[in-house]
């Protein structure tokens, strides 16, 4: 019950939101997501949209992971 | 998304691992992970294995299915038979037995109550209002990550006059569980993986206070094999500099502060309880539960819910698990009497629970 996964919102109506992974869709609340949009990736866990992805930290973090590795 | 494919078969992983393997400690090195979600991808990914002798890394009191004791268990059992009472639950407590081996949720409805799988506290919201001459009751396990939507769905059938609706509360803390842990005199781990998706919630500073309060090394991690390894790395350069820290390495979706209308949410319906952990025992504060304004929708007060005192008489050794003292294959019904398809203990029933990931993912060692 505690597996989040990253899910793509795919519909929304209020805070009522369609989203998808892996071509499954389900019904999740994005209650806690603040202005939520079509195409959006978000952490979704129990029904709930719990946190937004950030691409850009993302990129981030892997080219802080790099640099790390490189040093090795 | 293009860049969570890059954290599961990240370049790097190569040279983290060997970066990793070739670190020079001071000594003989325990991480933690608290985490179920943790437990399992730390087991598919075969990181125990690949790590170099002298560090290990075990599980903690990372899932809410393991944690709740037998005695709760027992609890619920036996609410399971009022009559009227539709009983909703995470599919992972269907098979937790309570005090009795082999007596779980699964058998109760063989033999008659109406207990019913969902996949969110939302679905047991519509449930009651589909069923309104019915009690429905969830079951509210979980940790922070949980907490919000549990939270959510009370003020919801309170929004929308759905009478019949209430929550068992067995909501957990992790901060108050993380400081038993290292008050216990055997405690003997030298720093944490910090659950990503907890901290998704609470925000990484949640857990600041495990280095400035007790100097040991902290890294909230996400749960691709990438994570994983970039985490562990991470702990083990703090251990080797003898300076512990803070450090996040779940920023896609961890922010230092946590998402505010989550924790918004919890304050206005749920406040600290003590609360008992399978292994732990007792623990100020360690809980959620609702607020004065809410009870009206606890199962607690309408059902008078009572937890058995009876500990579980099974040999199982879950609780030493969860500490951290003991691995499952220490256990000596790991792999024989208790397996997955008919599981002793919690550790083995849960998708998550550490035995299950280890029975899953490395079979039994003879
Ligand atoms: S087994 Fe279930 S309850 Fe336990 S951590 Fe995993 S998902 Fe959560
Ligand atoms: S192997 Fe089974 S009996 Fe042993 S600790 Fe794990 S769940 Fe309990």
């Amino acid at each position: 019950m505690c597996l989040a996964i990253p899910m793509r919102l795919m519909e929304i109506d209020g805070n009522d939101a369609v989203a998808e992974v892996d071509g499954v869709r389900r019904k999740i609340r994005v209650d806690f997501i603040k202005e939520p949009k079509v195409g959006d990736y978000v952490i979704a866990h129990a029904g709930f949209a719990i946190e937004r992805l950030q691409e850009q930290q993302a990129l981030d973090n892997l080219e802080a992971i790099r640099e790390v590795a490189d040093a090795l | 998304m293009l860049s969570e494919a890059s954290f599961a078969r990240l370049p790097e992983g190569k040279k983290l691992l060997r970066g990793i393997r070739e670190m020079e400690l001071p000594g003989p090195v325990c991480l933690m992970e608290v985490c179920g979600t943790h437990t399992m991808a730390i087991a598919k990914a075969g990181l125990r294995q690949l790590l170099p002798e002298g560090v290990e890394l075990r599980s903690g009191p990372g899932c809410p299915v393991c944690v709740t004791p037998a005695g709760v268990m027992d609890g619920v059992l036996a609410l399971s038979e009022t009559p009227g009472l539709i009983l909703t639950t995470y599919g992972d407590l269907m098979r937790v037995p309570g005090s009795t081996p082999g007596d779980d949720l699964q058998r109760r409805r063989a033999t008659g109550a109406d207990v019913r799988w969902v996949y969110s506290p939302m679905d047991a919201l519509e449930l009651a209002q589909a069923e309104p001459d019915k009690q429905v009751v969830f079951l509210g396990v979980g940790f922070e990550t949980t907490a919000p939507g549990t939270a959510l769905a009370v003020l919801e059938a309170q929004r929308r006059g759905i009478k019949n609706f209430s929550l068992l509360c067995l909501l957990k803390r992790t901060e108050p569980a993380l400081r038993a842990l290292i008050a216990r005199p055997d405690f003997r781990v030298n720093g944490f993986l910090c659950p990503g998706h907890v901290a998704a919630i609470t925000g990484a500073e949640a857990f600041r206070f495990l280095p400035e309060e007790y100097g040991l090394p902290a890294v909230v991690s996400g749960f691709e094999t990438g994570d994983l390894l970039a985490a562990v790395y991470a702990l083990l350069a703090q251990i080797r500099d003898g300076a512990p820290r803070l450090e996040n390495e779940y920023t896609r979706v961890v922010s230092p502060q946590g998402n505010p209308a989550a924790l918004a949410l919890m304050e206005q319906v749920l406040e600290p309880v003590d609360s008992v952990w399978r292994g732990l025992g007792e623990i100020p504060d360690s809980g959620l539960g609702l607020r004065k304004e809410f009870r009206a929708f606890d199962a607690a007060d309408r059902f008078s819910f009572s937890p058995g005192q009876r500990v579980e008489n099974t040999g199982c050794c879950c609780g030493a698990i969860i500490c951290g003292q003991l691995n499952p294959q220490d256990c000596p019904l790991f792999g024989t009497a208790c397996q997955p398809e008919h599981p002793v203990g919690p550790c083995m029933v849960s998708s998550e629970g550490a035995c299950a990931a280890a029975y899953k993912y490395q079979g039994v060692e003879l």
